[in-house]
């Protein structure tokens, strides 16, 4: 389906900001995920394809992106993890920098419009290698009529 | 780490379930995430808000499709996982797992498993739905006739 680019907002980008990757960070989400896999535990261990969603929790105020949608009409629609070779691991230290890329509306099944916003957030290693990208898009409903 | 022979196309992983689900898991996956909406873990606001009670963040039920998947193909050799989320997910759900390999393509160091995965509530509603890509390592034994150093 082909939607309208939202001409009230622009793409918008956000400021780096430091993810250190911590082993007992990943052991916390490997339990929560009721995975005992060794691979997520101990020296060495790598994070598992959904863990850098925590790394947001760490942004400092103001460096994240605003999609601009009412939170109480607000759902995520999409979620994707892209690694670009060996998986992040502890000890590793990152940059997160979050991107807008794609903005479009459509009309809504019982009227009114959907927006939809698409944010990827690249993260980098010390030599600016593109190590992963987390790419999360975001639907905000029609407005009750 | 489950050993991979030979994958195929139309090859499917053993089916797993999850569950019953508790509140005690939303919590915990709240804490690790730190996703901490209160729609996840406070049931009086979840039902002030119209549902009958909270039910699990998406992301968990992605989280528990990503461990399936990870434990099947191995937690090194993921490339991409990507979920569309569905169905909500409530307390006492049981979610099964399946995952199915559509495409196999060789590359210089391995094989790229494209693989189709869902979780699936007891009722038949399915609550979330998967892509993923494995980058199997070519099996030393594999490799005896090749040349000692590669292209």
């Amino acid at each position: 389906m082909t939607g309208s680019p939202a001409p009230d907002v622009d793409l918008d980008s956000g400021q780096p900001w430091e993810v250190v990757v911590e082993r007992g960070k990943i052991a916390e989400f490997a339990e929560a995920m009721l995975s005992d896999d060794p691979a997520y535990r101990g020296p060495g261990a790598i994070i598992p394809p959904t863990f850098l969603t925590s790394a947001a929790r760490w942004a400092p105020p103001g460096v994240r992106v605003s999609v601009g949608f009412d939170r109480k009409r607000l759902l995520h629609g999409e979620q994707e993890y892209t690694f670009h070779g060996d998986l992040p691991a502890e000890g590793d230290v990152l940059t997160a920098v979050e991107r807008v890329v794609d903005r479009f509306s459509k009309p809504g099944k019982r009227g009114g419009t959907m927006r939809f916003a698409t944010v990827v957030t690249e993260y980098r290693n010390p030599a600016g290698e593109l190590i992963a990208e987390a790419k999360a898009t975001f639907i905000e409903t029609a407005a009750k009529r | 780490m489950t050993a991979i022979t030979a994958p195929r196309v139309g090859a499917q992983a053993p089916p797993r379930e999850f569950g019953p689900l508790t509140r005690q898991m939303f919590v915990r996956y709240a804490g690790a995430s730190g996703d901490l909406n209160p729609m996840h873990y406070d049931d009086e606001l979840a039902r002030s808000a119209g549902y009958p009670s909270v039910f699990a963040q998406g992301m968990f039920s992605a989280a528990l499709l990503a461990g399936f998947a990870t434990d099947w193909l191995g937690a090194r050799n993921v490339r991409r996982f990507g979920v569309r989320f569905r169905e909500q997910v409530w307390p006492g759900d049981v979610l099964t797992c399946l995952g199915t390999v559509t495409a196999v393509c060789e590359e210089s160091d391995g094989d790229r498993l494209t693989v189709e995965l869902t979780a699936t509530r007891q009722t038949g509603g399915v609550a979330v739905t998967g892509t993923a890509q494995f980058l199997i390592p070519r099996n030393a034994p594999q490799r005896v006739t090749a040349g000692p150093a590669g292209p």
